[in-house]
């Protein structure tokens, strides 16, 4: 009987955790969702009118543009960079795998103002020499993707004997470039996807370098609309709001698949 | 396919301050088995990743069929390898894997040869299957086949059979053995487990701290150890303490022959082993049981004869006779035996 009293007490706190918790999450989304279809606006149908908003929100269309143009860039030179070295790290330098986490976990641990602080002059020089368009905010941000980046693509590798599949296929004949390309990043694939995915999601979130540095981003936009058009700048918060929870849903599927598969 | 030679000279590698190999020489002629047997950290490993490229030498060459190929890296090598952990690419089915070799050399009829290779292997209705759908002995069967596909001039195994349990373990070693002679490749197999490398081998190599301790046939190891280290780590032996005589050595009042004739100390340590010695229970015997293990078809017996505890192998069916404490009678065979210290 004590043992029944003590479960329905269980269950009712849980009842009451799970509803306090979705009130804080979904009361603001609902009062966004409220806000931007109050009236007869026609925010929703501007937003996936790409050349209406395009000719009345300019700036918006501009920030859409680079920051779905930073986050490809970004994703491709994380991966490019990061998966060949943690490969290598792992088959050819073992002593060096707690220094490259070391450096590559250390972007979590500084602010992003600090950052931008060491980058400011290191970007007069990618004006100087690439120009100054906000798709060069791609090296600040793989620097910054680098802690989720390597995490994922580092379980990836521990789940596999990185070290046996590469000698077996060494000694039937593969150069190193085989090796990584069809033995090991098709057994890592699902940690590269998670990688890439975090990469978009981080990217297109982003503000703080992208403002202070004076370039152009989706965040950068919605802020600057926020002063003349407060709907479409919560419509368009709500809409990237969606892609990021999209992009983690992915990435829980994938991870997921992983799971299964193993 | 006849098999190439292959020839380590004075191969020499250090980790750290362990000399994992200590000028090893071995010679492989061509088509033949060499088991290399020793207790961990005594190089064997080493030796087969260096023949590989896996692994770098100090110093020291590697010849294979008259070329060094001490520098050549380890995809130019053409040697086919069998690891102790199983090492079949995950993505790939059984028959791509063996494929995966074949199609970086552009070779034709890539498929029918990974489909006689996997026949080889007794393991072609299972073609289709991911390594996660195999188990660990036929993991092991289509690794060996992949091994074999792109005709390797030396096969390298690498404690193949040490993940399997036991029944599977003695199955595949005579597949081994079979599919071996059947293509004639020189091969060099690594292993800890003495009864496998006196099964498969055509020559065992037992090693110890980076040397071959001895290198001979499989009889010749087990009967004539060369050391009294050989003599411990092949098969179990008594240290018996004896006194040479004109005819062999004295041991229990026995006097038994002697693999290879012995001048010099008169009192020396007879290696004796188990399946030599007779257990007879006897109230008038020396002897007094200690143990008596059930191991199966046969049983051991631990016997205190004075200061000396000798060790037997008798059938099981006798074993009832001597529990502990038993009073008996030790016998020893007229086998030849060898004397510590002495080759």
């Amino acid at each position: 009987m004590a043992r029944l009293t003590f479960r329905r007490r269980q269950s009712v706190f849980r009842w009451v955790v799970l509803g306090l918790l979705g009130v804080f999450f979904v009361l603001p989304l609902v009062a966004m969702v409220e806000f931007t279809t109050r009236g007869d606006q026609k925010t929703w149908s501007t937003l996936v009118d790409w050349p209406q908003l395009s000719e009345t929100y300019p700036d918006l269309a501009d920030g859409i543009v680079m920051s779905l143009g930073q986050a490809a860039l970004t994703a491709v030179l994380m991966l490019v960079l990061l998966v060949p070295t943690a490969i290598w790290v792992r088959l050819r330098l073992p002593g060096l795998r707690r220094l490259v986490e070391f450096l590559c976990l250390l972007p979590l641990t500084i602010p992003a103002i600090v950052l931008v602080v060491g980058l400011a002059p290191v970007y007069a020089w990618v004006n100087y020499l690439i120009g100054g368009s906000s798709l060069t905010l791609t090296f600040a941000y793989t620097i910054l993707v680098l802690p989720y980046a390597y995490r994922s693509i580092d379980a990836g590798l521990s789940a596999i004997d990185v070290r046996t599949l590469a000698e077996a296929a060494r000694s039937l004949g593969a150069s190193w470039f085989t090796v990584i390309t069809r033995v090991v990043l098709p057994n890592i694939r699902s940690a590269v996807l998670s990688a890439a995915f975090l990469t978009v999601a981080l990217v297109l979130g982003e503000f703080t370098i992208a403002s202070l540095l004076n370039r152009t981003n989706l965040q950068v936009a919605i802020n600057l609309l926020g002063k003349s058009s407060a709907t479409m700048s919560v419509a368009v918060s709500l809409a990237a709001l969606l892609l990021a929870f999209v992009l983690l849903l992915l990435l829980s599927l994938v991870g997921d698949r992983r799971k299964k598969a193993s | 396919m006849s098999g190439v030679a292959v020839h380590l000279q004075g191969l020499r590698r250090t980790f750290g301050t362990v000399h994992a190999l200590d000028g090893l020489d071995l010679e492989l002629h061509p088509g033949e088995l060499i088991a290399l047997l020793g207790p961990s950290g005594c190089g064997k490993t080493t030796a087969l990743r260096i023949l590989a490229g896996l692994d770098d030498a100090d110093s020291g060459k590697v010849v294979v069929d008259g070329k060094d190929i001490t520098r050549l890296p380890a995809n130019r090598r053409d040697m086919g390898m069998v690891f102790q952990a199983y090492s079949l690419f995950p993505h790939l089915t059984a028959r791509q894997n063996v494929e995966f070799g074949l199609k970086l050399r552009g070779r034709e009829r890539t498929t029918g040869r990974a489909t006689e290779m996997l026949e080889l292997v007794g393991i072609e209705q299972h073609a289709d299957r991911y390594p996660h759908q195999l188990s660990g002995g036929q993991q092991q069967r289509v690794a060996l086949a992949r091994a074999l596909a792109i005709r390797p001039k030396v096969l390298l195994l690498d404690e193949p059979l040490s993940a399997l349990d036991a029944k599977v373990r003695v199955q595949l070693r005579e597949e081994i053995k079979r599919i071996q002679t059947e293509v004639g490749t020189t091969t060099l197999f690594v292993t800890h487990d003495q009864e496998e490398a006196l099964a498969v081998a055509d020559r065992v190599g037992v090693m110890r701290a980076g040397r071959l301790e001895q290198l001979g046939a499989p009889a010749d190891v087990y009967l004539s150890p060369a050391s009294a280290f050989v003599a411990d780590f092949v098969g179990l032996s008594n240290r018996l303490p004896g006194v040479l005589t004109g005819e062999g050595v004295e041991v229990l009042g026995t006097t038994l022959p002697l693999v290879s004739p012995a001048t010099g100390a008169t009192n020396v340590t007879a290696l004796v082993r188990p399946e030599s010695v007779d257990v007879v229970p006897d109230p008038a015997g020396a002897g007094k049981v200690l143990t008596a293990s059930f191991l199966g078809p046969f049983s051991r017996v631990i016997v205190q004869v004075g200061d000396d505890l000798v060790t037997a192998q008798v059938a099981s069916g006798t074993v009832a006779d001597l529990a502990p404490g038993t009073p008996v009678r030790v016998e020893l065979r007229p086998v030849a035996v060898a004397l510590e210290g002495i080759s």
